[in-house]
């Protein structure tokens, strides 16, 4: 097995680091108390590539592996969980099924601005009956001559207001499956700023504060025929499969927030002082960083091997990236969890204050153990795949 | 417009400088950088290039591994890199390096040459200058800033209160001061490219117009008695509170987020 990286992935990760610690870093702590998007960082990202890094040039983006991408969102995780999922939600969550579904007519329209990060992308799956159990979609969407008319409800959407393109999915019939009547699901791309489509509540979370989650509401909301992405009925499909490379990107992100909480901890135990000397010295405090250290380690491998084989998928089609998508997310969201809270642990009274960046790296943590798929939810494609 | 721009691959001193026990400057110790000055010239260059549609080619000395910042600057934006690189070249000092440069640039053409003002391992500020001497072109040093007028730079030149605007014909040649912008970062696209793209090599068969005397340790007439790491004083921070309890609560947060109490 090969775990060397390549010289283009060692400059990638170069030029992320810089640019995560010079203009990502700084902003950290502001956004989330403040719960401000960064709009400052997402037009830099944008202004260097960094929202098309695994589309073709000609496409507008910067025809990199997913290797690539995924160092990116584990870089900025590091420093900033908010910025982390930023990315990965524009590009694994709209780019990609854009990329891998639309049309040559969409992917000129839609794909080469969002990969020039000149528009910025969000998906729209999750319901406040529907978020792990798909099939409870109630949002619908029924043609009318030249255009699709959409009714319903998005819940916890990422980039909510401030994206610009949508993936959007919503019920468009009935079809009979194994003998049971079930709800057809088509997926569509719908534009900010189309009438009937407006934002419904913030959300006022625990974590990545500096992440935009709103409500999306579609009340006679009217599309264009053309903006179905994919063959309709296919929604579920279109789905799923961005869902497995959307958990890569938060597997990286979960690896990049346990990676900054250890590196944090060990700045700070080496500078802590109790009964005259560092907190390194002890015994307990050597053991815990030796656990979080390996278990990150364990946890990278996981994530970069995901990345690795959607890199296969992307040269044939036939490869499945599903279930190492799902071990690299279950594993990473639980190492972050775990690491984070430790760090939190080894800082004292300090860690639980907001001024330290721990404190905000164990509540962004959170939510990687829950979106794009529980745990629970990457249990049951792990554990589907090995029983079948 | 052709811009050179020569840069220098450093060690990075952030960390401090690690020396070997014979005073030398223990490189391996250290990250290799592209040199902060030669970097803010780039910048500068590519700036132009942005503007005028220059074509900008990157130029440096040293050994094979000097590709790094080679394909770095490709990857921020250059369009060729040229890299000289002879074991008979290697041990030179200041005169010996403008000299070996100098010819390599004589293989080009050129309307500016870009250097940076100083490199961060010697701090001479010699190299751009004597380039420019040996090629009998014009130079202007410590810029903070460049404009183009026609066939002539115009130039601030940073000096101690204040600058001055020189104007000079092209060809010429510019030190750069880190002060002079923000270099722009490498993408993700352009490191790709980069790090596939062709690398122009030069021995010292392809130096023209170079006498033998004057390149590697033996042309080198500098010798190094003594080399030590510059004690830096930082120019530290000021602030000015509105009261004097403000001031307090500044200084007890920093020593406090230093964990000094």
């Amino acid at each position: 097995m090969d775990f060397t990286l390549s010289k283009e992935n060692e400059m990638a990760i170069q030029l992320f680091k810089e640019f995560a610690e010079n203009e990502v870093k700084p902003l950290a702590q502001e956004i989330d108390e403040n719960h401000r998007f960064p709009r400052e960082t997402v037009d830099k990202m944008a202004k260097y590539g960094f929202l098309g890094i695994p589309v073709p040039k000609e496409m507008g983006g910067q025809g990199c592996d997913v290797l690539t991408y995924v160092m990116c969102v584990e870089e900025m995780s590091k420093v900033c969980g908010t910025t982390g999922v930023i990315v990965s939600a524009h590009t694994s969550l709209c780019v990609d099924p854009i990329m891998t579904f639309g049309t040559p007519e969409q992917k000129e329209k839609y794909l080469i601005p969002l990969a020039k990060g000149e528009k910025l992308g969000a998906f729209g799956l999750t319901e406040p009956g529907a978020g792990t159990d798909a099939q409870g979609q109630q949002t619908k969407a029924v043609l009318d001559g030249d255009e699709w008319v959409l009714n319903g409800s998005k819940c916890f959407i990422t980039n909510g207001k401030e994206a610009d393109v949508y993936v959007i999915f919503a019920v468009t019939g009935k079809i009979e499956k194994r003998g049971k009547m079930m709800k057809e699901i088509s997926a569509f791309i719908v534009e900010k700023g189309t009438p009937g489509f407006t934002f419904g509540t913030k959300e006022n979370k625990m974590g990545i504060c500096g992440s935009s989650t709103y409500e999306l509401i579609f009340t006679d909301c009217r599309i264009p025929k053309d903006n179905l992405l994919g063959k309709q009925g296919k929604g579920f499909n279109i789905a799923m499969h961005t869902l497995d490379g959307g958990r890569i990107g938060i597997a990286a992100q979960a690896l990049g927030l346990a990676e900054g909480a250890l590196e944090t901890t060990i700045e700070y135990v080496k500078e802590r002082k109790q009964f005259g000397r560092s907190i390194a010295q002890f015994q307990n405090t050597q053991f815990q960083l030796a656990d979080m250290a390996t278990k990150v380690e364990a946890a990278k491998m996981l994530v970069y091997k995901a990345a690795r084989k959607k890199d296969e998928y992307v040269k044939n089609p036939k490869t499945s990236y599903s279930v190492e998508a799902a071990m690299a997310k279950l594993y990473a969201a639980e190492v972050a969890m775990e690491v984070t809270t430790k760090a939190v642990q080894l800082h004292g009274g300090y860690g639980y204050i907001r001024e330290y960046d721990v404190e905000r790296m164990m509540r962004d943590a959170k939510i990687t153990e829950i979106y794009e798929g529980t745990s629970e939810v990457q249990r049951m494609v792990i554990s589907a795949n090995i029983l079948k | 417009m052709k811009v050179i721009v020569c840069i220098k691959q450093v060690p990075d001193t952030k960390g401090g400088v690690k020396f070997n026990p014979d005073g030398t400057l223990d490189r391996a110790a250290m990250l290799a950088i592209m040199n902060p000055d030669d970097k803010a010239g780039l910048e500068a260059a590519l700036r132009l290039k942005d503007q005028y549609g220059a074509e900008v080619t990157v130029l440096t000395m040293g050994l094979p591994k000097a590709t790094d910042v080679l394909r770095e600057a490709l990857a921020m934006g250059a369009d060729k890199a040229i890299l000289i690189t002879d074991r008979v070249l290697g041990g030179a000092d200041t005169w010996a390096t403008s000299s070996t440069i100098a010819a390599g640039i004589r293989n080009l053409d050129y309307d500016i040459i870009i250097t940076g003002r100083q490199a961060i391992d010697g701090d001479t500020a010699q190299v751009g200058p004597q380039i420019a001497e040996h090629l009998n072109i014009p130079v202007i040093s410590y810029a903070q800033d460049i404009k183009i007028d026609g066939n002539k730079v115009i130039v601030q030149r940073q000096y101690d209160d204040r600058y001055h605007v020189l104007e000079a014909q092209m060809p010429c040649l510019i030190t750069a001061l880190s002060e002079l912008n923000d270099p722009r970062y490498m993408t993700p696209g352009g490191i790709f490219d980069a790090v596939n793209a062709e690398i122009t090599t030069w021995g010292r068969a392809d130096l023209k117009d170079l006498d033998d005397a004057n390149i590697g340790l033996a042309g080198s007439p500098t010798k190094i008695a003594k080399a030590s790491d510059k004690v830096r004083k930082g120019a530290g921070e000021k602030i000015v509170p509105d009261s004097v309890d403000e001031g307090v609560d500044y200084i007890v947060g920093k020593l406090t987020e230093k964990h000094v109490i």
